[in-house]
């Protein structure tokens, strides 16, 4: 583990599941940006962590079946937030995921998505699994 | 969390479409539904007023985007007015600056069109 990213026990790890579907996603982006408050982001950084995991929470829900939940984790450090999001359906499209490049005209709401998360977070990471599902991992840098 | 759909007739044959509140995956649909009946009427010269919206997504983009699509196809246009620096941000992120006329206020949008 980066000794960077190693946790102060003054902090904790904040767990949240909620089923897939879009009226629960406005649920976890105001806790995760309640929670992403207890450390000194700026107002606009906290904008961008509430856009990042609705846009995560969102490609789930246009992959999972009826039923689907998201689980979503955050750990706050003292100078940066960790979030992953994970969910259990096997319909995700890793060539989706995986596009970085600019968005153009012509793209899909869900490749748009991506590039927000990808454009609005420090780091991003794609764990896809063809039989445990996808998590993906964002970290936000305070400034 | 929901959003406030006002569509009201301007100048010529342009109409307003005024936007209050969150537009997300949950909301996006109801705004969709509005464009689109416009459309559906052949009203293809759009304001989409986003002086009240607090916060947009992805989906809220592709409804803009299609919006705009369709009455592209008819020669129309869909003007956009935002103050709002959190979501002139993502406009600019996402490079849609470039595709939208986007103004300080509904005035400059109205103007704009013709």
């Amino acid at each position: 583990m980066n000794p960077a990213l190693a946790a102060d026990p003054s902090f904790g790890k904040i767990e949240l599941r909620i089923p897939a579907k879009a009226e629960w996603v406005a649920v976890a982006r105001l806790a995760v940006a309640a929670v992403a408050s207890r450390i000194h982001f700026s107002v606009d950084e906290i904008e961008d962590i509430k856009l990042a995991i609705a846009e995560a929470c969102t490609n789930c829900i246009g992959h999972g079946g009826e039923g689907n939940q998201i689980e979503i984790t955050s750990e706050i450090f003292s100078d940066e937030m960790r979030i992953s999001v994970r969910d259990r359906s096997l319909g995700h499209k890793l060539e989706s995921v995986e596009k970085d490049t600019g968005f153009a005209e012509g793209k899909r709401t869900e490749e748009l998505g991506v590039f927000l998360i990808r454009a609005l977070m420090d780091e991003v990471t794609y764990d896809v699994d063809a039989r445990a599902g996808t998590e993906l991992t964002m970290i936000k840098r305070v400034s | 969390m929901d959003i406030k759909v006002n569509v009201r007739e301007s100048e010529g044959d342009a109409y307003v479409v005024d936007l209050t509140g969150e537009i997300d995956v949950y909301t996006s649909p109801k705004v969709k539904d509005a464009i689109s009946e416009l459309i559906d009427q052949e009203h293809y010269n759009l304001v989409i007023n986003l002086e009240k919206v607090r916060y947009i997504d992805s989906t809220g983009l592709g409804v803009l985007i299609g919006g705009l699509k369709r009455v592209r196809e008819h020669g129309g246009s869909v003007n956009l007015v935002c103050t709002n620096p959190q979501i002139k941000k993502i406009f600019d992120i996402t490079g849609l600056v470039k595709i939208f006329g986007i103004f300080d206020d509904e005035q400059g949008a109205m103007k704009a069109l013709v």
